[in-house]
């Protein structure tokens, strides 16, 4: 081939064309298709094109390079020309004009071949240039929009794989005429190549709008309208059409209106359209984006997820921060995928992005996804609204860029910030129930409730006590009392000061009844330190332990206002007073009630109480004879409130006792009882002992219902109530004592003899109680120490 | 109010990192990097609870003679560190929770962005807007 020299203004077109039809960006190779597609818009006879690729050299290449590009090139020229296509035309030829391309995009580049070719025969013909490309442009809008839609569907064809190529295609391409038109004048471009033709522009963009409008409009519309931009990647002129368009606009919708076609029309809309906004998406775009949703998600009221629309965009081969920022941009919901507003938004960025344009700040609003649909409706507006309106927003746009940004930022901002704050609020409570979901730690175990009559036991125990004490006047021999009526008679085993012993059976007897508490109230107990669910155990802890709860029901009978564990201890202090003070003065408690029939009944009451009891439950039967003794003495004391003499109880005491354990039978007490009260009716002193002996046989009974109504009648029995009451009784007989007077040394004698032994019984009571209390300590304090060393298991 | 934010990913680089230009940056590097051992220290000191049960915002760190330190810790160990003027005596506690909250939503929505990978330094103009609103204040 020969060397082909190009003129400046040739160069730049011939490069301008290069890189359109270059959409690979190869910079070597023009694709085919575009090629074709330019020689098709050169109107040129389809051989003379054939001709033409064959003479630069394409057909033996296959491609078109540079070089044959640019021969092709000057060879369309030549055709145009009407010269024979020649090879040696290439450079024979002189003053060639450029060539001239009807296709939408070269039109452009025609009218830069125009202006590059003749200034002057531009200027002279300066209406002439006018009508013609709108002229031309209209005539030929159905046959270039013909054209433009085959190339577009073809290459739409050849690169399908290519979303963002091929809504290049598809543009409203009339416009671009009259954009280029004024685009040139605009002379703001200077980015672009063509602004070499810029000077002859000027002249035609002032006369073509008289007013300063259409300069502040192409100033003004420095992030140029993307529709351009998406008919062909190439960086050149697609920035320039819409600024040319303004200008242009505004006369050529006279002109266009004077041609009266529905394209035109259409293309009016579009362009007035474009005027509104430079984001805003036509029809055929959105019909695309559409398109292009419907691929990823068949739902279009579905979603995009983001990764699915990472690898959709990242085809358009932008860079990962430009895709970033798009995708802030567009994800308005900020929810990490897409709807169909969204991905129609994200998609026009990308495109605008592709064709050089920068990426806005923020959002446009004809992007945002509520406004994209107003925009759409609008635009089969008034078209003269819209062409008047055309030229306010075309002053409007360059103010409209600040505010846009600006109303952008505060609205999305707003809308954003609330939503975020929303969204953290959420994320924040909603992680605080997440904290907050604290599983119950300890489960109510239903054993533990007050389904078994022994844990009810355990549970309140003060109210069991009751419940129990109640049973107990009723006779009722329920279980929870019979091992109650064992513990006092296990007490009342114990002869002397062995409180431990006593405990211990005590515990034996807890052990009965609270067994099957054991285990529910160890984890109940544990619980109950862990939650306070257990009330029981929580009101009563060192009720529940298990190894040694019988000795806590004991101090909490003995806490509690129950009758029976008072009587009890009543008796058992009766009885241990009884058996301790049996072998020294056993005595006191009973001259008390014969002294203070009031308190001392309530010992015989718990003692035949308790004899009743006892006499029912079969463990107590050795016991009997102590209560029976007991109830013979409590008879003596109750005779001896009706004799009024005390001394007998100081010997009875010391009698009874030793036979106590010997003797069960009644029968000796009776006699000795008979025999003390022969003493008592002997002597005032032993006469005491008559007291009690006397009414042994009706008085048993008699007093046994006496006892026993006032077993009924008395509520509390305390031992600090019968040490009291001993101690009254005592201070009581004294009073008594002066009435024999005859007897006041001896009976002040008797009494003082009498207050050493109710002291000497009352401190052994004391220590016996001491002792009871330290073993009581001790056994809380093993159970907390059980109860430590339980208590880490039940955290794990 | 700040004069400079900074995000710190979870294996203690930063991920975005911004100051004033007017003072020496590398000081406020030091002071956020120093600050790292005091949100470990924080960290591990309430680590025993569940993780839910420990409060994001960390409060003050240290204070110095002309600044105070800020930190806050997201359940992923990512943790943002505010220097703000001690001369600045009117801001509040609640406001830098505020400031704390939003770093937090800003950082979520960069998050949500499919072509940020995590571990990247951030670079989402948002985010650096967003910044910069609340470091605007104090020039």
């Amino acid at each position: 081939m020969e060397g082909l020299t190009l003129s400046d203004a040739e160069q730049k077109y011939y490069s301008d064309l290069f890189s359109y039809c270059d959409i690979e960006s190869t910079k070597k190779v023009a694709a085919n298709g575009r090629v074709l597609e330019l020689f098709r818009a050169a109107q040129l006879p389809n051989d003379v094109v054939l001709q033409i690729m064959e003479l630069c050299g394409a057909t033996r290449l296959g491609y078109f390079g540079r070089s044959q590009f640019y021969i092709a090139l000057k060879l369309v020229a030549v055709a145009q020309s009407g010269f024979p296509l020649r090879v040696e035309s290439i450079n024979t030829v002189k003053d060639l004009p450029l060539p001239r391309f009807v296709a939408s995009k070269n039109e452009q580049e025609s009218r830069h071949a125009a202006s590059y070719s003749s200034d002057s025969e531009n200027q002279g013909s300066y209406s002439g240039v006018i009508p013609p490309p709108p002229g031309r442009g209209q005539v030929k809008k159905g046959s270039v929009s013909h054209d433009t839609v085959q190339p577009r569907t073809s290459a739409d064809q050849q690169e399908p794989a290519s979303p963002v190529v091929s809504p290049q295609q598809s543009p409203p391409t009339s416009p671009h005429t009259w954009r280029k038109h004024s685009r040139h004048p605009s002379g703001g471009n200077s980015e672009r190549p063509l602004a070499g033709p810029g000077p002859f522009w000027s002249p035609f963009g002032e006369a073509q709008s008289g007013s300063s409008a259409g300069d502040t409009v192409w100033s003004g519309h420095s992030p140029p309208p993307p529709q351009e931009t998406w008919v062909s990647f190439a960086d050149t002129p697609p920035t320039s059409t819409l600024l040319t368009m303004h200008p242009a606009s505004v006369q050529d919708q006279t002109t266009v209106r004077t041609v009266a076609s529905a394209t035109t029309a259409n293309e009016i809309r579009r362009q007035s359209s474009s005027y509104d906004d430079p984001w805003k998406i036509t029809d055929e775009q959105r019909q695309y984006y559409v398109n292009q949703f419907k691929t990823i998600q068949p739902d279009l009221n579905g979603f995009i997820p983001g990764s699915a629309a990472k690898e959709f965009f990242t085809k358009s081969k932008l860079p990962i921060l430009e895709l970033s920022h798009i995708w802030e941009l567009s994800d308005f919901d900020k929810d990490g995928a897409l709807t169909l507003d969204e991905f129609c938004a994200a998609f026009h960025l990308v495109v605008a992005r592709k064709n050089g344009y920068d990426l806005p700040e923020k959002l446009p609003e004809s992007l945002m996804p509520k406004l994209i649909d107003l925009e759409d409706s609008a635009d089969v507006g008034d078209q003269p609204g819209e062409v008047g309106y055309s030229g306010s927003p075309a002053e409007a746009p360059p103010s409209k860029s600040p505010s846009m940004p600006s109303l952008n930022q505060t609205w999305p901002e707003l809308n954003q910030s609330s939503e975020q704050w929303e969204t953290f609020s959420e994320r924040s409570s909603s992680s605080q129930t997440l904290t907050q979901f604290d599983s119950n730690i300890a489960p109510a175990d239903p054993d533990t409730a007050i389904v078994h009559p022994v844990p009810i036991r355990m549970t309140p125990s003060k109210i069991h006590m009751q419940e129990m004490e109640l049973k107990r006047t009723g006779s009722d021999h329920t279980n929870p009392t019979s091992p109650l009526l064992v513990k006092p008679s296990d007490l009342s085993e114990e002869s002397k000061i062995n409180s431990s012993v006593k405990f211990a059976s005590g515990n034996t007897v807890a052990d009965g009844y609270s067994s099957s508490d054991s285990f529910t109230s160890d984890p109940e107990q544990i619980g109950n330190n862990v939650t306070h669910q257990r009330s029981h155990s929580g009101t009563s802890p060192d009720n529940t332990a298990p190894p040694p709860p019988p000795p806590r029901p004991q101090p909490s009978h003995s806490r509690s206002s129950s009758l029976d564990m008072n009587r009890t201890f009543a008796v058992t202090t009766g009885q241990q007073q009884a058996g301790v003070v049996a072998h020294p003065p056993a005595v006191p408690p009973r001259p008390q009630p014969s002294q203070a029939p009031g308190p001392v009944v309530h010992r015989p009451v718990d003692a035949d109480g308790l004899i009743t009891h006892t006499s029912t439950s079969p463990q107590q039967i050795p016991e009997q004879p102590n209560f029976a003794d007991f109830s013979q003495f409590e008879v003596f004391a109750a005779s001896n409130v009706n004799e009024e003499q005390d001394d007998e109880a100081e010997k009875h005491p010391e009698v009874l006792p030793v036979e106590k354990a010997s003797d069960p039978a009644s029968s000796l007490r009776v006699a000795k009882t008979d025999s003390k009260i022969e003493e008592k009716t002997a002597a005032s002193v032993p006469a005491n002992v008559s007291k009690g002996t006397t009414p042994l046989a009706p008085p048993p009974k008699p007093v046994r219902r006496r006892l026993k109504s006032e077993d009924e009648l008395r509520p509390e029995v305390d031992e600090h109530t019968q040490k009291t009451g001993v101690l009254a009784a005592v201070l009581a007989s004294q009073p008594s004592i002066p009435r024999s007077v005859g007897k006041d040394k001896k009976a002040i004698q008797a009494s003082i003899r009498r207050n050493k032994e109710t002291n000497t019984v009352l401190a052994r009571l004391n220590s016996e109680l001491q002792q009871q209390l330290k073993d009581v300590l001790e056994e809380r304090i093993s159970l907390e120490v059980q109860l430590e060393q339980l208590r880490p298991f039940s955290h794990l | 109010m700040a004069v400079c934010v900074a995000v710190i990913a979870k294996e203690n680089y930063p991920l975005y990192i911004r100051s004033i230009p007017t003072e020496n940056e590398l000081k406020f590097h030091y002071m956020v990097h120093t600050s790292l051992d005091v949100v470990d220290e924080k960290i591990s000191a309430m680590g025993k609870a569940l993780v839910d049960q420990r409060e994001l915002y960390l409060g003050l760190l240290y204070p110095t003679e002309d600044y105070k330190v800020y930190g806050y810790v997201t359940n992923s160990k990512v943790k943002f560190v505010m220097v703000v003027d001690s001369s600045n005596t009117a801001l509040r506690d609640n406001e830098i929770r505020s400031m704390f909250r939003k770093l937090h939503n800003s950082y979520t929505d960069v998050m949500c962005n499919p072509f940020y990978n995590p571990g990247d330094r951030i670079q989402s103009r948002a985010f650096d807007s967003m910044v910069t609103s609340m470091m605007i204040q104090v020039c």
